[in-house]
């Protein structure tokens, strides 16, 4: 598996660490509640098919990515800087 | 029809030709009692045990591909009870229980070997943790050993004791683990369910789950309708698909595990082993095939095979044990999909819907807990009330965050297990 990194170009996965559901990017109010808080730290759609995750470029520019990939295939179509998709 | 040794004989002289299919192929009927959506190793041990311990025997286990295809088929075969916390501890030391008398249960030869576990160390820091887990598996009723340096090596004369990175101070030695042959325990169960009356219908992929009132009705499949009072989800790597059906999200992320076999050698491992300085584990299997893992790839997945990085790491920590295994020759290895929890403990419990249950989160240890996994279930499914040894594997446990089993103690997060 390899992650077209936007800084840095395609990279083999070993310089990825992997965190997990792009959803960790939407991070609740501290007054959320119970319910919304474990959606994002638990619950997950784990999706069989197109996700999108976050990775960090840990042996690279140190950015974190959100790379849109395949879990049926492992196929990965993109990768964006955490950053841009964040606001 | 049940097998013996003079069974075996008989055949043998008249050429093979009285053995039977061992299961039915039945046609699933309109209705059930119950349904089990899943024929892996947890959901034959579930259906086998609702009809055994409580009389359910109107009911039926759906199995989208055929039975032994999915995990049960692709794990590497160790049985054990050496786990620490409350809730983990009495639940696989049932289990292991119900393993030491499976066979005679099932009249099924599963090939159960208990022929030792010895988890290494390589610290004195690492050789206190073991002594602590040891002392909790005693205390839980199971069996532990703390062998040291010398003690290892009358077991295991083979490993790289003297390894400059990474010495063996000792192993902590579970007598009752060992390993057994995986497709026989859901081949076993499937007959033993089978002759109690359950149907076993295989090709037949749940599509969606009919809830009316908060209440389960059935499931539709790619063979119809078929109504159900009561539902159990056991479907493993695809459990958020299928809870997806009943409108839940679970906490549960799939990911790939791989494993590995050698070509066939001779008797050279005798034990299961597992390297504490990396992730690797070893035994070798009855046809002589050295049967070995490590850790998950640590990305969700569900291809059912992994990329390179874990590959080399498992070769490398083997390399690094038991530098003899160079001269073994890989014949193959596969990927199977982890249903992996944020605290890497399993869930056994009922949900929100009235008469839909849930048997899922075994991460990669679930073919150990095959026998307990389907007994506490079968018991849940059937009164209603949590069997004690599985009381702890609930479902809420993340939201309240009582109650959590982290048992590596690395954090209740979803990429930390």
């Amino acid at each position: 598996m390899r992650i077209d990194c936007p800084n840095c170009g395609e990279r083999d996965r070993r310089e990825f660490y992997y965190q997990g559901d792009a959803v960790v990017l939407n991070r609740p109010s501290e007054d959320a509640g119970a319910q919304a808080w474990d959606d994002y730290l638990h619950n997950r759609a784990n999706p069989a098919g197109e996700t999108r995750d976050l990775w960090f470029h840990e042996g690279g520019c140190r950015a974190w990515l959100v790379v849109e990939r395949n879990t049926m295939t492992h196929a990965v179509h993109a990768a964006t800087l955490a950053e841009k998709v964040k606001r | 029809m049940g097998y013996s040794g003079f069974r075996v004989i008989k055949e043998g002289l008249f050429g093979q030709k009285g053995w039977k299919p061992v299961w039915r192929d039945p046609e699933p009927k309109p209705e059930y009692d119950a349904v089990i959506i899943g024929g892996g190793g947890h959901g034959l041990s579930t259906a086998y045990y609702l009809a055994k311990e409580h009389g359910m025997t109107n009911i039926a286990v759906l199995e989208k591909g055929y039975i032994g295809g999915g995990n049960v088929g692709r794990n590497t075969t160790i049985v054990r009870a050496n786990y620490f916390l409350p809730g983990n501890s009495e639940f696989y030391s049932h289990s292991l229980k119900l393993w030491e008398t499976m066979e005679q249960d099932l009249n099924y030869n599963v090939m159960h070997s208990q022929r030792g576990l010895i988890n290494l160390f390589h610290s004195d820091g690492q050789r206190d943790a073991f002594a602590r887990r040891g002392n909790a598996m005693i205390n839980q009723g199971d069996d532990a050993v703390l062998l040291d340096r010398e003690g290892v090596r009358e077991y295991l004369p083979y490993l790289d004791f003297d390894n400059v990175r990474f010495p063996i101070y000792g192993g902590l030695l579970h007598p009752r683990g060992g390993t057994a042959r995986h497709d026989a325990v859901a081949w076993g169960y499937a007959r033993g369910a089978d002759q109690r009356g359950v149907d076993i219908i295989q090709n037949c992929e749940v599509t969606g789950i009919d809830i009316e009132g908060g209440k389960v009705k059935g499931v539709q499949t790619t063979r119809g309708v078929i109504r159900a009072k009561k539902v159990g989800i056991v479907v493993a790597g695809r459990s958020g698909q299928v809870a997806a059906m009943a409108g839940m999200r679970l906490p549960i992320e799939s990911h790939v595990l791989q494993a590995f076999v050698t070509e066939g050698l001779k008797p050279v491992i005798d034990h299961v082993v597992s390297f504490g300085m990396g992730h690797f584990y070893i035994s070798q299997s009855d046809k002589g095939g050295l049967v070995f893992g490590g850790d998950i790839d640590f990305y969700s997945s569900y291809a059912a095979r992994g990329n390179l990085p874990m590959k080399e790491h498992v070769m490398d920590a083997a390399m690094t044990l038991m530098p003899m295994i160079g001269k073994a020759k890989v014949l193959r290895s596969w990927g199977g999909i982890m249903d992996m929890t944020p605290d890497g403990s399993p869930i056994i419990d009922k949900t929100d819907t009235e008469g839909l249950f849930i048997d899922c989160g075994w991460c990669y240890g679930g073919f150990k807990a095959v026998p307990g996994s389907g007994f506490s279930f079968a018991h849940l499914m059937a009164t209603g009330n949590h069997h004690e040894p599985a009381a702890k594997f609930r479902l809420d446990r993340f939201r309240t965050g009582v109650g959590l089993m982290d048992e590596e103690g690395t954090g209740s997060q979803h990429n930390l297990h």
